[in-house]
């Protein structure tokens, strides 16, 4: 199995692109439709906001195989100005960019792990991770 | 990428069947608005039956042309969204409440021939 590790966010179209290439790596994992679907629309998420918020970023993917479970990491890196209010952000419906404010909060319900860093130096970080089931 | 509309009578039918970026789907939201325009069209389908996932910005594009059209009197139906595009879109946060919805196709055009020719 192939598995390419990384993408590069930098223009719109690498949305798709990260969220196809999750989409098939979750598939190839074993994970069922719904869950294929939860995972894409996570990294779509999260991928629009690299781009929107920090122009460029990653978004990285980890296979997780331990002895107990077994699950898809993924990893949304950026080197913009971070967010202030990580609280503010987790909120429903709290958006900047004249979006829907889905994004965060929804993206912590679809997945089943969910964690924020962020600072205005180093820029933000977010690990998700869907198990298997 | 365009998405193309096909005019039946008085309708308009789009089958989207791209994995939506961002640029197509406003570029569809455009598209539309100017053939309702043009063709006088009172009802339009979108059938999402091969659009596997709904993020939240599709979501806008989607609900703000179902708005835009019914602003210069169009009505739309959205048709096909399959079990896990719903069960995602809710998870995430989307409801989209005020969104004519249908089966599939065949059941969008009925709904939309009851509400225009009662």
């Amino acid at each position: 199995m192939d598995f390419k590790p990384c993408v590069t966010i930098r223009k719109e179209w690498d949305i798709v692109g990260a969220r196809q290439l999750g989409r098939k790596h979750a598939k190839e994992l074993g994970f069922g439709t719904v869950d294929q679907a939860r995972i894409a629309t996570a990294i779509s998420e999260l991928a629009r906001n690299i781009y929107l918020y920090a122009r460029t970023g990653t978004i990285c993917f980890e296979v997780i195989d331990e002895l107990d479970k077994k699950g898809l990491k993924i990893v949304a890196k950026d080197n913009g100005p971070g967010i202030r209010d990580i609280s503010q952000v987790m909120q429903d419906g709290y958006s900047t960019s004249g979006g829907l404010g889905a994004g965060l909060p929804g993206v912590k319900r679809l997945m089943d792990f969910f964690e924020i860093r962020s600072d205005s130096e180093k820029g933000t970080e977010i690990e998700a991770i869907k198990w298997l089931r | 990428m365009r998405i193309p509309i096909l005019k039946l009578h008085n309708y308009l039918l789009i089958s989207i069947q791209i994995d939506l970026d961002d640029q197509s789907a406003i570029q569809f939201q455009e598209d539309l608005l100017n053939e309702i325009h043009k063709s006088g069209a009172t009802g339009v389908v979108i059938d999402l039956t091969s659009v596997d996932i709904i993020d939240s910005f599709i979501a806008k594009v989607l609900g703000d042309v179902v708005t835009m059209s019914g602003l210069m009197g169009a009505r739309v139906v959205l048709t096909g969204i399959q079990p896990a595009v719903a069960m995602t879109l809710i998870e995430l946060g989307i409801h989209m409440h005020d969104v004519p919805t249908a089966l599939d196709l065949e059941q969008g055009l009925i709904k939309l021939r009851q509400e225009l020719e009662g």
